[in-house]
């Protein structure tokens, strides 16, 4: 076990507490109609926070999409996050995804797809090409337990450890993928026994604890970049909430199961125990830091929620490089339609 | 001009040679085979030898990799048994040249041999992916439809995937049947965010590789396997391009247009040839770029013609053929004399004992040649 910086968890803590805030209150803001989709972390905060506190800022990220922790701990800010989710004229992926298809440059994080386990190759290619850099870095990608069963899993798997990429493959075992738990996802003992058939050196974690999760990413990771291989994290935990804004989870499980982890298994909560254990938290404290994020994410929506949004220009540009004739035909004749028919078209998209 | 200048490349006082590093657009005038028949230049043998090579389709293939190799330091070719050379030879010598950390076997998984690819490139590297056969690619389509060609865009450019190009042998080679013969160029032209480029021969297929690899968007470079050894041609030594999505008039005609790509334009010049024989002018064009298309050029060459014939081996419906009619018929209307004219494969599976009566033949093509100047 690593020693304990105090600074450090919390830290980790903080960002916890913010990005259940900010989860919280996203997801009402959808139900209000102010944005049209949202996907929370209820239950998994410590997976992503804690294990992005032991990653290098500079390791490239590939996340799924329930993976804005990591985000947040690079500093990606409350305002960024609702810029994206209301496609705004700031949002840096130009409207043209759903909300939570973060990306950020500055931070390693590669812009998320919906599509599942399709960004776990791309995270061996970038691993790939840091050991050829000589760089002392690795790439991790974040998945959950479904996403083992695709074929874009298997192939990542193989080819990292074929071409000795260091790669952290870090799988969210939640129990479910949407309403499928996981032992309808797969019959073998979960996602850990998997590596062995790939030569990929593996392990499992809890998942809700997060000093077990930073310090199990921080000595696969050094694992990783020292002998340029690839290792799998399984980190068990469980998915509190719906799977997104357009499930409805009780549909699928008993009401005492979520209820059950929500208040007995909740990783902020152990968290939160574990540092008063130490003195180094109380709840004065706490209940200040939630009252101050709760403040930050209410200002933040605000902030973005009344912006225009994108341009209609960012329809046609970023296709390709530079804009083909083809698309600027279009484009003309997409406007003089709008000319003619204005509204049939948003208004809060400026011409 | 006097004397012999052993060390400079006579192509590049035909046209302005690229320098490799750092040149991802290339502008300039494209080369033919033709070009480089010397007319004004003083003679020389060795001066003529010393600027191209007697080269087949697979030799200039390698030409191209190994340029790339060569001078960027950032580029990697990897697929399945590109190591010993390669299933037709084209990355032959490759890997004893430049190591087995920049040219290397993959595992036997396409969907990762492009997930890789992608993630490679996204790093600013260049990223050259062999899919064994064009058969073979659909299990990474979904990496080239739902990743490769919206990277770009869904990011709004922070990310780009630009440095991949993914070569594959496509076509009929007159024993492969269903899976060893496939041209399935449409599904990548429905495609918005790739580039779809076809070579008809080995000069060509050199400066369209060489432009595709620099090209700042992902390319899906489809290398016509009948022509691999058969097509022979001198090839420049030097380090060239020719641009994307620049059709090339392959011969002048006032009669009748047609469009192809590929090996198919070897049966159609044959069509041509024929069909001049009976006072038929044969404007033939070799698109080159599916996506995006040099429609300019095709609608220049139909208003002048007011007839139009597109041909190739893949099946009829939905095919390439159908969008280039569609858009045709569409912007020159007005000034066509007959419907515009498709002659293709069959809709059926690419059959084995039944292919020659599945490819659009030179007969075929040249009767429906016929039938469009009678209509």
């Amino acid at each position: 076990m690593p020693e304990i910086d105090k600074a450090l968890v919390l830290k980790i803590y903080q960002n916890m507490v913010t990005l259940q805030s900010m989860d919280s209150l996203f997801f009402e803001a959808q139900r209000q109609g102010r944005f049209s989709f949202y996907l929370t972390s209820f239950g998994e905060e410590a997976i992503t926070i804690a294990s992005a506190a032991a990653l290098s800022d500079d390791d490239m990220v590939y996340a799924q999409y329930r993976e804005p922790g990591v985000l947040m701990w690079r500093g990606f800010t409350l305002n960024e996050f609702a810029n994206q989710c209301f496609s705004n004229d700031l949002d840096y992926g130009k409207g043209r995804q759903m909300p939570i298809h973060y990306g950020s440059a500055k931070l390693n994080y590669a812009t998320v797809s919906s599509p599942i386990a399709t960004q776990l190759p791309h995270a061996v290619g970038a691993a790939y090409a840091f050991k050829m850099d000589q760089k002392p870095l690795c790439s991790a990608t974040y998945f959950g337990d479904g996403a083992t069963s695709e074929g874009d899993f298997h192939g990542a798997m193989n080819f990292a450890a074929v071409l000795e990429a260091p790669v952290l493959f870090i799988c969210r075992n939640n129990g479910y993928a949407i309403s499928t738990p996981a032992h309808e996802q797969f019959k073998g003992d979960g996602v850990v026994c998997k590596g062995q058939a790939y030569g990929v050196r593996s392990f499992r974690v809890d998942g809700n604890d997060a000093l077990a999760v930073y310090a199990t990413v921080k000595a696969a990771r050094k694992m990783a970049v020292e002998e340029s291989r690839p290792i799998l994290i399984e980190a068990l935990t469980y998915r509190v909430g719906h799977h997104s804004t357009s499930d409805d989870s009780g549909k699928y499980r008993k009401g005492d199961e979520m209820h059950h982890w929500k208040t007995m298994r909740d990783p902020v909560v152990r968290l939160r125990r574990w540092l008063e254990g130490e003195g180094w938290w109380d709840s004065d404290a706490d209940q200040q830091l939630r009252a101050e994020t709760r403040n930050e994410v209410i200002a933040a929506m605000q902030r973005a929620g009344p912006r225009m949004k994108q341009p209609l220009a960012n329809l046609f540009t970023d296709v390709y490089d530079t804009i083909p004739s083809h698309l600027r035909q279009q484009e003309k004749e997409l406007r003089s339609t709008v000319a003619r028919h204005r509204q049939d078209y948003p208004f809060d998209v400026p011409l | 001009m006097g004397g012999r200048r052993a060390s400079l490349p006579l192509v590049s006082r035909l046209c302005t040679s690229v320098k490799p590093r750092n040149n991802w657009v290339q502008k300039r005038s494209f080369i033919t085979a033709k070009d480089l028949v010397v007319e004004e230049q003083p003679s020389g043998e060795e001066e003529k030898r010393a600027v191209t090579n007697k080269l087949n389709l697979f030799s200039a293939v390698n030409q191209a990799l190994l340029t790339v190799l060569e001078s960027d330091p950032k580029s990697y070719v990897f697929g399945e048994d590109v190591g010993f050379g390669g299933v037709f030879r084209c990355t032959t010598g490759l890997r004893d040249r430049f190591g087995k950390h920049r040219v290397f076997n993959t595992p036997l998984c396409e969907q990762a041999i492009l997930g890789f690819g992608i993630g490679l490139a996204s790093m600013g590297n260049r990223a050259i992916a062999e899919i064994q056969f064009a058969d073979y690619i659909f299990p990474a389509l979904d990496q080239i439809v739902n990743e490769a060609a919206k990277y770009r865009y869904r990011s709004g450019n922070l990310f780009n995937c630009g440095g991949l190009t993914v070569r594959a042998p496509y076509g009929a080679v007159g024993h492969g049947g269903h899976y060893h013969s496939q041209s399935p160029e449409a599904f990548f032209c429905h495609v918005p965010g790739i580039k779809v480029v076809i070579p008809r021969s080995p000069a060509q297929a050199k400066g369209l590789l060489l432009a595709s690899i620099r090209d700042p968007n992902p390319v899906v470079f489809f290398e016509p396997k009948m022509l691999y050894r058969m097509a022979v041609e001198e090839v420049p030594v030097d380090d060239y391009t020719l641009p994307l999505s620049s059709a090339e008039v392959m011969r002048k005609g006032s009669d009748i247009t047609l469009v192809g790509w590929g090996a198919q334009l070897t049966l159609m010049e044959q069509a041509c040839d024929e069909a001049s024989k009976e006072g038929i002018s044969c404007e033939l064009i070799d698109l080159r770029t599916l996506i995006p298309w040099d429609k300019e050029l095709v609608e220049a060459s139909v208003n002048k013609t007011g007839r139009l014939l597109v041909s190739h081996e893949a099946p009829l419906t939905g095919g390439f053929g159908a969008e280039i009619a569609a858009s045709i018929t569409e912007s020159c209307f007005l000034r066509l004399e007959a419907p515009v004219s498709r002659v293709c494969g069959l809709d059926t599976p690419f059959p084995l004992v039944f292919e020659p009566f599945y490819m659009p033949t030179k007969n075929k093509i040249l009767d429906a040649i016929k039938a469009s100047v009678k209509f």
